[in-house]
This record gives C-alpha cells, structure tokens and sequence, in this order.
C-alpha cells in the first residue's frame, strides 16, 4: 500500500502519503489515555471539592478542557500537518475559526441585544 | 500570448519538450478520498454542535424560575459517564492496532469491548435524562432546559448511531475480515468515535461543570 | 387551519380539508399540473422511456448527467417561483383605492414564502450545484467527482426536497411567514399549521444533499486534479466552486442546527425560540442569518468563476490578475462569516456591535470590487467577441455594480435603520442576485450548453431573450428603489396611498416583459434542439476555449479523458493548443469507472416519505420510513461491488470516432 502511495505520488500530488503510517502505538494510546484521565479527573476535582474562587476555577477548567481536546487530536485522531496532505489540519483550523465566530460572535451579539430595547430594569431606574 | 508560461519541470522530455499524457494513469484506488472526505464531514458535524454550544451559551441562563443546574446535576454520575467514554476511546484505538496487525478476532473482542462501553454511557445517560424529567425539569420546562437537552441529546444521538455503525462493522468484519474497503469503514468510524469524546469534554467541561459554578 | 384539528392515528392531521378545493386558482392550477403531468407520464410510457430514464439518469453516478438533472431541476423550479414572482406583482399594482385585488392574504402569504423559498433553495442552489458538477471534474482533468453515488443520493435529495415544496402547494399550505420563517411568528403558537412544517422538512431534506455534495467537490478539487495542476494552476471556476463548496460544508450545517431547533420548538414544546420560559426568537435570527450570510456568497462565488472564464475567452486573453483573483475569492470566503449582523442592524444592538459589522460589511465589497477590476482589465485591448455568454457578463457588470452599490449604502447602519425591511432592500437583493447569479447562470447556459449537448444555443432567440431580461430587469426593479425610499416595506398585500401605484405598475409591466424573456430563452432552447444538425459542433471547442473542458469532445464521452491530461498552465487547453498538442489516438487503456446504482433514489425516497409523514403527524409512517431508511442504508453499506472497467475496445472505438468527427469538421471547415 505504501508503494503503492508513494507512486502514485510521482504522478499527482498530495495524495495520500502518510496516513497508513500515523495509527499510533499501545504506548501513545496509553500516554493519550493517561493524560486524558488526568485532564479530567483535575477539573472535576477542581469543580467538586470547591478548592478555588468560581471565576479561577472556571479559567482553569477551560483552559483543561482546550489542552485535553488537543490531547485527544493528537494520540487519539493522529492530527497532525501531514495528514492528507495538510488538507485535514487546514479543514480543522478553518472549522475552528468559524467555530469561535459562531460562538462568541452570538454571545456577543445576543447579549449585547439590549442596548436599544429599553430592558425592564432600565426603565425601572429611570422611574 | 506574448509569452509562454514557463512548462512544469517534472512533466518535460529529453529534448525540453511538455509532456501532455502520462506514461502511468494515475491511480486513483476506489476510497482513495474517503478520509478526507468524512473528516469534513465531521468538521461539518462540529459545527452542528458548535451551534448547540452557542444556543446553550446564550440560553443557558435562563431557568424561567425553574430548575437551575446545582439541583439537578449529579457531578459523581457525569464523572462515571464521562469515564465510559473514555475507556472506550482507549478500547476502540486498541481494536484499531489490532486491525493494522491483520489480527481479526482480537479486532473484534475490542470493538465488542467498545461497544459495551458506549451503551454503557447511553445507559447512564438515559437514566439521568429520566431522572431529571421525573423531578419535573423537563426540556419544555426552560430554555436553560431545552438547550441542555438538545445539546447532551444529540451528543448521545450521535453515540447511539456511533454504536448501530459499530455493530454494522462488526458484522461485515466478521463477513470479509479485514478487507481494505471494511479498514477504511473501521478508520472512519474510529475518527467519528474520538471525535465524539473530544465534543463530550466540551459537554462536561461548559455544561456539567461550569453549570456547577455558575 | 387551526389547532383543534383532530389527528386520526392513521393519517395524522391529514383530511379532505387538507386539500385547498376553496382557492380557485389552486384548484385550476392543480388541474393544469395533473393534465401536464399525465401528458408527460403518457409519452414517456408511450416511448417506453421508463427503462432509459431509469438506467442512464435516475441511477446514474456520471457527474455530467447529474450536473444536468441539476440544471434541469433548477430550471423547472424557476418556472414555479417566477409564476409566484408574477402573482405578486399583479397584486401589488391591483390592490390599491380599497381593492383587495385578487390574492386573499392566506394565499398571498404562502406566495411570498414560498417565491423566497424556491428561488434560493430549489433554483439558485442546483443549478450552481449543477455547473459545479458538471464542470468541475472536466475542468480539473478527473473521470468523476470522489464519491460518484454521494453525488446521485444529494441529487435526489435536492430533489425530494423540491418535491415537498410542490406538494405543499395541493396538500395543505405552504409557510407563511417569509422565507427565513423568523419565530415566535413561525413557532406553533402563531402557525399552527402545515406551512412551517413543509417549509423545515424540506430544507433539512435538501440541506442533506447540498452539504453531502459540498463534501464531495471539495473531496474531489482536493484529489483528483491531474498531474501538474498546482492549486494556483486550477481554472478560476474551479477555484471558486472550492471556495463556494467549502462554505456549503460549513454553513449548511448551521442551517440544519438551526431548523432543527425549531422543530423542537414546533414538535417537542421546547422553548428555543419562544417568547417566554427563557425562550429567545432573536437567537434564531441570529443564527439563521450565520448560514445566512455565507448562503449569499455559496450562490455568487461560482458564477464569478464563471465571468472570468467567459471574459477571459471571449477577450481571448488571458485573465488578468489572476493571483489577485484566487486570493480575493479566498478573502470573501473568510469575511463572508464576519457580516452577518447587518441583517438585523435594527433588532436593538448597540453601537460597538452595530459599528462593527457595518464596517466588515464595507470590507468585504473591497475584493468583490478587485475582481470587476480584473474583469475590466481582461477586456481591455482584447479582442471581444459578443457572444451570448459575453453580453450576460456585460451585462452583469453594469447591473451588478449597482446593486453592491446599493448594498454599501444598507450597510450604514444609520442608512439601515430608514432602509430595513424596505422595498429598497428588496430592489437591492434581486439587483445583485439576479444581476449576478441569474445573469451568470444564463452566461454559463450559453456558453457550457455545446460542451453539454454537442450543439450551440440559437443566437437571434438568445439575442431576444438577453435584451427582454435585461430591460424588464431594470423596469421591474428600479420602481422598487423609489417605493423603498417612499417608506414601502416588504411583503405588503393591500396599500392605501395611490401615490405608489404607478410605481408598482411599472414593476408590473418589467416583469411582463422578463416573462417573454423567459418564454423566448425556453423557444431558444426548442429551436436549437430543433436546428441542432445546424448548430452542430464536432470540435468540442467552439468558442476557442481555454481550459480543460474544450479538449474532450462535445459531449464528453463517459470517462471524459481517453488519457489524463497534464497541466501546465492555468489556461490548460490554450497552453496545449499553442503548443501543438496532438490528440492522442492509441495505447488506450482500459477505464476504471463507478457503477449505477438506485440507492441514491430508493434513500431519498424513503426521506421524503419520512418528511411528509412528520408534517402531517402520521407518526407510525414516520417510525416506519425511519427504520426502512436507516436499514435500507446499512443494506446498502454490504455491496462492496460498486465499480466496472469501460474495456479498451470501447475507449478504442469512442475516440476513433471522435478522430474521424475531427477529420470530417476540418475538411468542412477547410
């Protein structure tokens, strides 16, 4: 199969070379896994137990969860820029850029919403 | 034409001159898009649930003087689930090593084995999706409500079609074995698997904990 | 239509009172529909056609001829929408001094939805997917797109979906609630109805194919280009189906969010999208208009593509700037996310929010503004020829300009908050939508069809229907800027002021005579099938072509190339035709190719039926069609067999007759 890839190569461009090869081992499953585990076990530690201010363990909690899923892309879907030829990285950065913009663009909006609509509350502190 | 575009250098013979044909057709082997292929169509996917996060963001806060998440989440019960899915991440990339060393009945144990654990969170999942209707904190009862339900629903949605396919898989290894066409079914569904625990850590993580604190 | 309807188990809320036998032109239209339809259901018997129609285009994975069945579908559904856009204007300009004119609001209100609807969704959408079906693979030097019974199954999809529209218009209503069926209007407190029903099921059933065909041309620019063809070597039209297909796979899966959210609403009782228990209706424009705004440049971006091949051609020139080109398709592509506020400046945002999205707004007519530059560029010193496809470019250029014009004025949001919802952004809209993706579907019509069928488009009935569109284009669409800016808003059915009506006369009297437009471009076609001996062209290059497509014949036999090609230049075909390529006419092989197959049908049946039993609450259809769907799906997954290989004969004797055509167009030409 990989000679057959690797010719195939010589002939069109950024076909497949390379994801017959990036399937991960026992021991980068396991590294995944153990990380993982840890990365989750933190935050509902962190959650439960009520160690930290909210605010704080919020942040934390987040920027675990972003680690773990970059653990997760990395020992469990084998992300990584060679993968069909860059084309999946690509299609992975471009979904998370509208992915943010989706998110944050209709929290921003949605919560800005009031501005103009005279919220009950407004017009309670005007009376 | 005032002047020639420069020729590509791998396509030109002995005397400089372009080649228009190839020696060799290139190949093109049936499947031969297949992964990118379903890898967009999870990205595709992410942005389904990119949405229901927004939609939970934005309405997550409104209990409409009903339930909020300190009365009905269990922490201890989404921890047990969010570990389900975790093993079977695991077990599933060990059913994957098994495939790639040609070995069909340890690829079939694992998958089994995957399969278990994914019914399990479904399990788990429907009995606390009961549990909280029974106290009343039905989707209809507030948006907050409503976005948490779709939300964890369709995440379980997709479990449950995760493991139908398993299931489909399963059969069809046990049929032709290891044939490259079912390794390119069993890749596939192993990127729809770990894609699915990557969308479950946004899941604990925004809903489970953050609505804990909040 | 109102909530007491009792729902039998049976039929659900289907009864005799679901069949609109008190709306007489529903019921002469049905009549019309029935006797048409068994017509053609007659000759096609009559024939014996079944079997073709079945085996060469029903089940067919060739993407030329699901390409055409786009085109096709696009163009029927055209008819449909446009016999809306009449109505409406016959309405608007009869309703004044007390007259309700013709329309009663229940009707009228369904016309506008569904007018929106179909044009967007059941027009525009499959004849751009269509082009890039039939187009892309040809362009690129491939035999198929990656997935050839993907492609057959959106077909169907597309069209079940299309389906569901007609059949809301004899069974039940259609949405009355415009065309993005906005809550808490479309929730079930105020339409309790079929309409809104219809209307989700059948975008979700259409939206399946579209994002799947989305996939699969990206797929396929991504992998099958022939040797040579660097992405900055891709044909402009190439560049820019990848461009519009990668916003289709990551819009169209908003839209499906979306509606399905509101079908919790309408189904469940959720509250998303209500107005009380924590619902919020500005969420769903919100959302909406996410997929909403890229939607608009998924519709535009081919047909840009395919300006710049028919200037380029018709200039015989190469396209000027065409780096600039690529990076300006790429750069609408990223920004087309960042706009989409600013159709709802007016729901109550502030300035930051407001300020922003007005500004990105007037960013993004930067690259659309380099492209027309670019255009301009190719055209100067070339050498034009006026065919059909260059005058609708021409055209589109002049028409075009102003409608982006009148766009940068809607998006001041000051300007805005006087223009909302106004006649004016309705003149805007169709001056930009069809001056560009209608004008340009026609350019590509005229300039594709010989590469399509093997015959050129008759010019003098081209000729009539360019200047009947054009002009009744500007007498329909003008009065609208003036009625805008008078204060008329949108989707009126009755008005007191008489000063508007001879305005909405005009408008009247444009869209009569886009009809003869219409009529004359459907007589081009009849006359050209009828003449096609005359028209006939065995070069498969009759306009000097200058990419890929023209080197195969017209049309393409099923592999489309004998002999992958090589690429050494953008302008693949010219660059081979400088350089004295010789048409290769031995030491074929035998050709690789996917297999028919009904699945895609059968799938997509199954679908509509699960759809309509949704909407009218026939639940055990609904579980039953579900079940039969999803294991009709894993059935399919166990025929491993799906390819066949075209023998080297039959290669063999397709392109000797291909040589001897070529001989016998060279002698006659000589």
């Amino acid at each position: 199969m990989s000679a057959e890839a690797h010719n195939e190569h010589a002939v069109t461009h950024d076909d497949h070379h390379g994801d017959d090869h990036d399937h991960g081992t026992y021991r980068s499953y396991l590294i995944g896994f153990a990380l993982s585990v840890v990365l989750t076990a933190i935050p509902f530690w962190l959650v439960m137990a009520g160690v930290l201010a909210p605010q704080l363990t919020g942040l934390i909690i987040t920027a675990f969860a972003v680690v773990q899923i970059v653990v997760h892309m990395i020992f469990f879907l084998h992300m990584n820029h060679r993968s069909e030829g860059g084309w999946n990285m690509l299609a992975l950065i471009f979904t998370l850029v509208i992915v943010v913009i989706a998110v944050a663009g209709s929290v921003w909006v949605m919560y800005h919403l009031n501005t103009n609509m005279m919220p009950v509350h407004d017009m309670q502190g005007m009376g | 034409m005032s002047h020639a575009p420069t020729l590509n250098p791998d396509y030109v013979d002995e005397a400089g001159r372009p080649i228009f044909h190839p020696v060799e057709e290139p190949h093109h082997p049936e499947g031969h898009s297949t992964m990118l292929g379903f890898w967009m169509y999870l990205m595709s996917d992410c942005l389904i649930f990119a949405i229901l996060f927004a939609v939970y963001a934005v309405l997550g806060g409104n209990y409409a003087a009903g339930p909020a998440p300190k009365d009905l989440f269990d922490l201890p019960l989404v921890a047990l689930n969010t570990s389900m899915l975790l093993f079977s991440s695991i077990t599933y990339g060990f059913a994957m090593l098994a495939m790639y060393r040609n070995k069909v009945a340890q690829t079939q144990v694992w998958l089994a084995v995957t399969g278990l654990f994914g019914l399990c969170f479904l399990g788990i999942e429907l009995y606390e999706f009961a549990h909280m209707i029974h106290l009343g904190a039905t989707p209809q009862r507030s948006g907050f409500l409503s976005a948490f339900f779709i939300l964890v629903g369709t995440h379980g949605l997709h479990v449950t079609f995760g493991c139908i396919w398993l299931v489909t898989l399963m059969v069809q290894v046990a049929q032709k074995g290891l044939i490259q066409a079912n390794r390119r079914r069993l890749m596939c569904l192993s990127l729809f698997w770990h894609f699915l625990d990557v969308i479950w850590i946004g899941v604990f993580t925004f809903v489970y904990l953050f609505g804990i604190l909040r | 239509m109102t909530v007491e309807h009792s729902t039998s188990p049976l039929l659900g809320r289907l009864n005799w009172e679901s069949l609109p036998f008190h709306e007489p032109i529903l019921v002469a239209t049905f009549a019309v529909v029935v006797i048409g339809g068994l017509g053609v259901l007659g000759l096609i018997t009559r024939y014996k056609l079944w079997g073709y129609l079945w085996k060469e285009w029903f089940t067919t994975v060739d993407h030329k001829k699901i390409g055409i069945m786009y085109m096709i579908l696009g163009l029927i559904m055209f008819l449909r929408g446009f016999a809306d856009a009449v109505m409406m204007r016959l309405q608007q300009a009869m309703a004044f001094g007390g007259s309700e004119g013709y329309l009663n609001a229940h009707h009228y209100d369904q016309i506008f939805t569904a007018h929106g609807v179909i044009m967007i969704f059941f027009v525009a959408m499959p004849l751009i997917t269509g082009l890039m079906n039939y187009l892309v693979p040809l362009q690129i030097g491939a035999r198929d797109v990656s997935f050839p019974f993907l492609n057959n199954f959106s077909f169907w999809m597309t069209t079940m979906g299309a389906v569901l529209v007609m059949a809301s218009l004899f069974i039940g209503e259609f949405a009355r609630t415009g065309w993005l069926a906005y809550p808490p209007l479309s929730g079930i407190g105020y339409s309790p109805g079929v309409g809104v029903d219809y209307y989700i099921w059948a975008l979700q059933i259409a939206g399946v194919g579209t994002t799947l065909s989305g996939i699969n041309l990206i797929a396929t620019i991504v992998k099958m280009r022939a040797p040579g063809m660097g992405l900055m070597k891709m044909p402009v039209f190439t560049w820019t189906s990848l461009c519009a297909n990668i916003l289709i796979v990551a819009s169209f899966p908003i839209l499906t969010a979306t509606l399905v959210l509101l079908s919790a609403d309408r189904y469940i009782g959720t509250n998303f999208f209500t107005n009380d228990f924590g619902g919020n209706p500005m969420m769903y424009v919100n959302l909406i208009w996410i997929w909403g705004h890229p939607e608009v440049y998924i519709l535009i971006l081919p047909l840009f593509g395919v300006f710049s091949e028919v200037t380029s051609t018709f200039s015989g020139k190469k396209l000027f700037g065409y780096t600039s080109m690529v990076y300006a398709t790429v750069v609408i592509t990223i920004l087309s996310y960042l706009v989409w506020l600013h159709h709802f400046f007016t729901m109550g945002s502030g300035a930051s929010v407001n300020s922003f999205f007005g500004i990105t707004t007037m960013i993004i007519s930067i690259p659309t503004g380099a492209k027309l530059f670019n255009w301009l560029f190719t055209m100067y010193r070339g050498r034009i020829r006026f065919e059909l496809p260059m005058m609708w470019t021409v055209a589109f250029m002049l028409t075009f300009v102003i409608g982006g014009m009148t766009g940068v004025m809607l998006a001041v949001p000051p300007a805005d908050f006087v223009l909302h919802n106004s006649l004016f952004l309705i003149a805007h809209f169709h001056n930009v939508i069809i001056g560009g993706v209608l004008f340009g579907l026609f350019a590509a019509i005229n300039f594709w069809w010989p590469k399509a069928f093997g015959f050129r488009l008759e010019k003098k009935w081209g000729l009539v229907s360019f200047w009947c569109w054009v002009v009744g284009f500007w007498m329909a669409f003008m009065p609208l800027y003036v009625l805008g800016f008078m204060g008329v808003t949108r989707r009126m059915r009755v008005f007191d002021d008489p000063a508007y009506q001879i305005w909405f006369v005009i408008a009247g009297v444009g869209v009569a005579v886009i009809a003869v437009g219409i009529l004359a471009m459907l007589i081009q076609f009849a006359v050209s099938i009828i003449h096609r001996d005359k028209l006939r062209d065995e070069t498969g290059d009759p306009w000097l072509g200058r990419t890929l497509e023209w080197a195969t014949s017209s049309p393409p036999p099923d592999y489309n190339f004998a002999k992958t090609p090589i690429i050494h230049d953008s302008d693949a075909w010219w660059d081979m035709k400088t350089r004295g390529y010789e048409r290769p006419t031995e030491g074929f092989k035998p050709i690789h190719m996917p297999a028919n197959t009904g699945a895609g049908f059968i799938l997509s049946a199954l679908s509509l039926i699960v759809g309509f039993a949704l909407i009218w609450y026939i639940w055990w259809l609904a579980a039953a069609g579900f079940a039969a769907l999803i294991a009709y799906a894993i059935f399919h997954t166990f025929n491993y067999r799906r390819d066949y290989n075209i023998p080297v004969e039959t290669v063999q004797a397709t392109e000797d007759a291909r040589t001897q055509a070529l001989t016998a167009a060279a002698a006659t030409q000589g």
